[in-house]
Protein backbone atom coordinates (compact mmCIF):
# COMPACT_ATOMS: atom_id res chain seq x y z
CA UNK A 1 0.00 0.00 0.00
CA UNK A 2 1.29 3.45 -0.92
CA UNK A 3 1.76 5.77 2.08
CA UNK A 4 0.00 9.03 1.19
CA UNK A 5 1.44 12.54 1.41
CA UNK A 6 5.10 11.65 1.92
CA UNK A 7 6.13 14.22 -0.70
CA UNK A 8 3.17 16.42 -1.56
CA UNK A 9 1.49 18.48 1.16
CA UNK A 10 -1.75 17.22 2.68
CA UNK A 11 -4.62 19.45 1.48
CA UNK A 12 -5.95 19.92 5.01
CA UNK A 13 -2.75 20.51 6.98
CA UNK A 14 -0.63 22.16 4.26
CA UNK A 15 2.40 20.04 5.17
CA UNK A 16 3.49 16.51 4.29
CA UNK A 17 2.56 13.88 6.86
CA UNK A 18 6.13 13.10 7.93
CA UNK A 19 6.73 16.69 8.98
CA UNK A 20 3.54 16.94 11.04
CA UNK A 21 4.34 13.55 12.58
CA UNK A 22 7.82 14.64 13.64
CA UNK A 23 6.53 17.92 15.09
CA UNK A 24 3.95 15.97 17.14
CA UNK A 25 6.74 13.66 18.31
CA UNK A 26 8.86 16.71 19.24
CA UNK A 27 5.89 18.09 21.21
CA UNK A 28 5.94 14.88 23.29
CA UNK A 29 9.71 15.26 23.69
CA UNK A 30 9.23 18.81 25.01
CA UNK A 31 6.94 17.36 27.68
CA UNK A 32 9.44 14.60 28.52
CA UNK A 33 12.33 17.02 29.05
CA UNK A 34 9.90 19.58 30.50
CA UNK A 35 8.93 17.13 33.24
CA UNK A 36 12.59 16.62 34.12
CA UNK A 37 13.32 20.38 34.07
CA UNK A 38 10.28 20.83 36.31
CA UNK A 39 11.69 18.19 38.69
CA UNK A 40 15.00 20.05 38.65
CA UNK A 41 13.27 23.31 39.68
CA UNK A 42 11.34 21.47 42.41
CA UNK A 43 14.49 19.86 43.80
CA UNK A 44 16.51 23.06 43.61
CA UNK A 45 13.94 25.39 45.16
CA UNK A 46 13.37 22.96 48.03
CA UNK A 47 17.04 22.27 48.76
CA UNK A 48 18.71 23.91 51.76
CA UNK A 49 21.92 24.17 49.72
CA UNK A 50 22.29 23.68 45.97
CA UNK A 51 25.90 23.26 44.77
CA UNK A 52 27.40 25.00 41.75
CA UNK A 53 28.32 22.52 39.01
CA UNK A 54 32.04 23.12 39.57
CA UNK A 55 31.71 22.08 43.25
CA UNK A 56 30.41 18.71 42.01
CA UNK A 57 33.29 18.24 39.60
CA UNK A 58 31.68 19.50 36.38
CA UNK A 59 34.10 20.66 33.72
CA UNK A 60 32.95 23.99 32.19
CA UNK A 61 35.63 24.25 29.43
CA UNK A 62 34.79 20.73 28.17
CA UNK A 63 31.06 21.47 28.28
CA UNK A 64 31.64 24.74 26.38
CA UNK A 65 33.52 22.83 23.66
CA UNK A 66 30.64 20.33 23.56
CA UNK A 67 28.13 23.17 23.15
CA UNK A 68 30.14 24.52 20.21
CA UNK A 69 30.36 21.02 18.69
CA UNK A 70 26.59 20.52 18.89
CA UNK A 71 25.88 23.98 17.45
CA UNK A 72 28.30 23.23 14.59
CA UNK A 73 26.50 19.92 13.99
CA UNK A 74 23.19 21.76 13.67
CA UNK A 75 24.66 23.98 10.96
CA UNK A 76 26.14 21.04 9.05
CA UNK A 77 22.78 19.23 9.34
CA UNK A 78 20.89 22.12 7.79
CA UNK A 79 23.64 22.44 5.13
CA UNK A 80 23.19 18.72 4.36
CA UNK A 81 19.50 19.39 3.77
CA UNK A 82 20.34 22.34 1.51
CA UNK A 83 22.83 20.17 -0.45
CA UNK A 84 20.20 17.44 -0.83
CA UNK A 85 17.72 19.98 -2.22
CA UNK A 86 20.42 21.21 -4.62
CA UNK A 87 20.83 17.60 -5.89
CA UNK A 88 24.45 17.53 -4.72
CA UNK A 89 24.99 14.06 -3.22
CA UNK A 90 28.73 14.61 -2.66
CA UNK A 91 28.17 17.73 -0.56
CA UNK A 92 25.23 16.10 1.21
CA UNK A 93 27.49 13.21 2.27
CA UNK A 94 30.19 15.66 3.38
CA UNK A 95 27.84 17.70 5.58
CA UNK A 96 25.91 14.71 6.90
CA UNK A 97 29.18 12.90 7.63
CA UNK A 98 30.41 15.97 9.52
CA UNK A 99 27.16 16.04 11.50
CA UNK A 100 27.68 12.39 12.43
CA UNK A 101 31.30 13.10 13.39
CA UNK A 102 30.22 16.04 15.59
CA UNK A 103 27.77 13.70 17.36
CA UNK A 104 30.62 11.26 17.91
CA UNK A 105 32.89 14.01 19.30
CA UNK A 106 30.07 15.17 21.61
CA UNK A 107 29.64 11.64 22.99
CA UNK A 108 33.43 11.20 23.26
CA UNK A 109 33.72 14.36 25.39
CA UNK A 110 30.74 13.24 27.45
CA UNK A 111 32.48 9.89 28.00
CA UNK A 112 35.60 11.72 29.25
CA UNK A 113 33.43 13.83 31.59
CA UNK A 114 31.52 10.82 32.94
CA UNK A 115 34.72 8.76 33.41
CA UNK A 116 36.33 11.59 35.35
CA UNK A 117 33.31 11.90 37.64
CA UNK A 118 33.09 8.15 38.26
CA UNK A 119 36.84 8.08 38.95
CA UNK A 120 36.43 10.77 41.62
CA UNK A 121 33.39 9.07 43.16
CA UNK A 122 30.91 11.64 41.85
CA UNK A 123 28.14 9.08 41.36
CA UNK A 124 24.38 9.72 40.92
CA UNK A 125 23.84 8.30 44.41
CA UNK A 126 26.18 10.87 45.98
CA UNK A 127 23.90 13.90 45.78
CA UNK A 128 20.57 15.15 44.41
CA UNK A 129 22.48 17.47 42.07
CA UNK A 130 24.44 14.58 40.55
CA UNK A 131 21.30 12.42 40.33
CA UNK A 132 19.44 15.02 38.23
CA UNK A 133 22.65 15.86 36.30
CA UNK A 134 23.15 12.24 35.21
CA UNK A 135 19.43 11.80 34.48
CA UNK A 136 19.22 14.89 32.25
CA UNK A 137 22.56 14.50 30.44
CA UNK A 138 22.12 10.72 30.16
CA UNK A 139 18.70 11.08 28.54
CA UNK A 140 20.07 13.78 26.26
CA UNK A 141 23.00 11.51 25.35
CA UNK A 142 20.56 8.73 24.40
CA UNK A 143 18.80 11.22 22.11
CA UNK A 144 22.15 12.07 20.48
CA UNK A 145 22.76 8.35 19.87
CA UNK A 146 19.25 7.99 18.39
CA UNK A 147 19.85 10.92 16.05
CA UNK A 148 23.22 9.52 14.99
CA UNK A 149 21.64 6.18 14.07
CA UNK A 150 19.11 7.96 11.82
CA UNK A 151 21.77 10.29 10.35
CA UNK A 152 24.14 7.37 9.77
CA UNK A 153 21.40 5.47 7.96
CA UNK A 154 20.56 8.48 5.75
CA UNK A 155 24.26 8.99 4.98
CA UNK A 156 24.73 5.32 4.04
CA UNK A 157 22.04 2.86 2.88
CA UNK A 158 19.23 5.43 3.10
CA UNK A 159 20.96 7.61 0.48
CA UNK A 160 19.81 5.18 -2.24
CA UNK A 161 16.53 7.10 -2.18
CA UNK A 162 18.44 10.16 -3.44
CA UNK A 163 18.45 8.59 -6.93
CA UNK A 164 15.05 6.87 -6.90
CA UNK A 165 12.80 9.43 -5.14
CA UNK A 166 14.73 12.65 -4.59
CA UNK A 167 11.85 14.74 -3.16
CA UNK A 168 11.05 12.09 -0.58
CA UNK A 169 14.73 11.82 0.33
CA UNK A 170 14.96 15.62 0.88
CA UNK A 171 11.91 15.47 3.14
CA UNK A 172 13.52 12.69 5.17
CA UNK A 173 16.60 14.85 5.66
CA UNK A 174 14.41 17.77 6.71
CA UNK A 175 12.55 15.81 9.41
CA UNK A 176 15.75 14.12 10.62
CA UNK A 177 17.14 17.66 10.87
CA UNK A 178 14.16 18.84 12.92
CA UNK A 179 14.90 16.11 15.46
CA UNK A 180 18.64 16.87 15.49
CA UNK A 181 18.04 20.61 16.02
CA UNK A 182 15.71 19.77 18.90
CA UNK A 183 18.51 17.75 20.53
CA UNK A 184 20.77 20.80 20.10
CA UNK A 185 18.05 23.05 21.55
CA UNK A 186 17.73 20.90 24.68
CA UNK A 187 21.50 21.12 25.24
CA UNK A 188 21.38 24.92 24.85
CA UNK A 189 19.23 24.96 28.02
CA UNK A 190 20.99 22.10 29.83
CA UNK A 191 24.40 23.75 29.56
CA UNK A 192 23.72 26.94 31.59
CA UNK A 193 21.27 25.24 33.97
CA UNK A 194 23.61 22.43 35.01
CA UNK A 195 27.08 23.92 34.51
CA UNK A 196 26.86 27.67 34.99
CA UNK A 197 24.08 28.46 37.48
CA UNK B 1 10.36 27.57 4.36
CA UNK B 2 10.60 30.37 1.84
CA UNK B 3 11.81 29.54 -1.70
CA UNK B 4 12.90 26.43 -3.55
CA UNK B 5 15.10 27.74 -6.36
CA UNK B 6 18.86 27.11 -6.26
CA UNK B 7 19.44 30.81 -5.61
CA UNK B 8 16.96 30.80 -2.71
CA UNK B 9 18.66 27.78 -1.15
CA UNK B 10 22.11 29.38 -1.48
CA UNK B 11 20.76 32.54 0.15
CA UNK B 12 19.39 30.41 3.01
CA UNK B 13 22.80 28.81 3.57
CA UNK B 14 24.37 32.25 4.05
CA UNK B 15 21.76 32.92 6.77
CA UNK B 16 22.64 29.58 8.43
CA UNK B 17 26.29 30.63 8.67
CA UNK B 18 25.32 33.97 10.25
CA UNK B 19 23.07 32.16 12.76
CA UNK B 20 25.95 29.81 13.61
CA UNK B 21 28.24 32.81 14.27
CA UNK B 22 25.57 34.38 16.51
CA UNK B 23 25.09 31.10 18.43
CA UNK B 24 28.85 30.70 18.95
CA UNK B 25 29.17 34.32 20.13
CA UNK B 26 26.23 33.91 22.54
CA UNK B 27 27.81 30.73 23.97
CA UNK B 28 31.03 32.64 24.68
CA UNK B 29 28.99 35.47 26.28
CA UNK B 30 27.11 32.97 28.52
CA UNK B 31 30.39 31.53 29.82
CA UNK B 32 31.94 35.01 30.20
CA UNK B 33 28.95 36.26 32.22
CA UNK B 34 29.16 33.23 34.51
CA UNK B 35 32.71 34.28 35.51
CA UNK B 36 31.37 37.63 36.80
CA UNK B 37 29.81 35.77 39.78
CA UNK B 38 26.56 37.75 39.76
CA UNK B 39 24.06 37.08 42.54
CA UNK B 40 21.50 34.30 41.95
CA UNK B 41 18.60 36.19 40.35
CA UNK B 42 20.56 38.38 37.87
CA UNK B 43 22.72 35.37 36.92
CA UNK B 44 19.59 33.28 36.30
CA UNK B 45 17.93 36.06 34.30
CA UNK B 46 20.96 36.66 32.06
CA UNK B 47 21.65 32.93 31.49
CA UNK B 48 18.01 32.20 30.64
CA UNK B 49 17.71 35.26 28.40
CA UNK B 50 20.76 34.16 26.40
CA UNK B 51 19.53 30.53 26.28
CA UNK B 52 16.07 31.65 25.08
CA UNK B 53 17.70 33.85 22.39
CA UNK B 54 19.87 30.94 21.23
CA UNK B 55 16.92 28.54 21.30
CA UNK B 56 14.81 30.98 19.29
CA UNK B 57 17.53 31.29 16.65
CA UNK B 58 17.73 27.50 16.31
CA UNK B 59 13.94 27.13 16.17
CA UNK B 60 13.32 30.04 13.79
CA UNK B 61 16.13 29.45 11.27
CA UNK B 62 17.35 25.83 11.54
CA UNK B 63 13.86 24.43 12.22
CA UNK B 64 12.30 27.00 9.84
CA UNK B 65 9.64 28.16 12.29
CA UNK B 66 10.00 31.65 10.88
CA UNK B 67 7.97 30.53 7.84
CA UNK B 68 5.98 27.46 8.87
CA UNK B 69 2.40 26.43 8.25
CA UNK B 70 -0.46 27.23 10.65
CA UNK B 71 -0.89 23.60 11.73
CA UNK B 72 2.70 23.45 13.07
CA UNK B 73 2.18 26.69 15.02
CA UNK B 74 -1.04 25.24 16.48
CA UNK B 75 0.82 22.15 17.72
CA UNK B 76 3.55 24.34 19.21
CA UNK B 77 1.20 26.78 20.94
CA UNK B 78 -0.48 23.86 22.71
CA UNK B 79 2.95 22.46 23.63
CA UNK B 80 4.12 25.80 25.02
CA UNK B 81 0.97 26.12 27.17
CA UNK B 82 1.53 22.70 28.76
CA UNK B 83 5.27 23.35 29.08
CA UNK B 84 4.62 26.61 30.96
CA UNK B 85 2.22 24.76 33.29
CA UNK B 86 4.95 22.17 33.97
CA UNK B 87 7.52 24.89 34.70
CA UNK B 88 5.27 26.87 37.03
CA UNK B 89 4.00 23.81 38.91
CA UNK B 90 7.04 23.51 41.24
CA UNK B 91 6.93 27.21 42.23
CA UNK B 92 3.14 27.60 42.30
CA UNK B 93 2.78 26.14 45.79
CA UNK B 94 0.50 23.36 44.55
CA UNK B 95 3.20 20.80 45.23
CA UNK B 96 4.31 22.47 48.48
CA UNK B 97 2.86 19.94 50.88
CA UNK B 98 4.41 16.94 49.17
CA UNK B 99 7.76 18.50 48.28
CA UNK B 100 8.92 19.31 51.80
Amino acid sequence: MQIPYTVENHPETGVYNGKLGVWLFLASEVMLFGALFSSYILLRTNAAHWPHGVEEGLNIPLATVNTMVLIASSVTMVMAWAAARLHDLKKFRLYMGTTFLCGLIFLGIKYVEYSDKFHHGHLPSKSTFLAIYFTLTGLHGLHVIGGMIVNGYLWGPGAKLFHTDHARFSNRIEVAGLYWHFVDLVWIFLFPVLYLL
Amino acid sequence: MSGHSAEDIKRETRVYILVFAALAALTVITVAVSTLHLSAMPALAVALLIAITKGSLVACYFMHLISEKKVIYSVLILTVVFFVVLMTLPVSGLLGSTAR
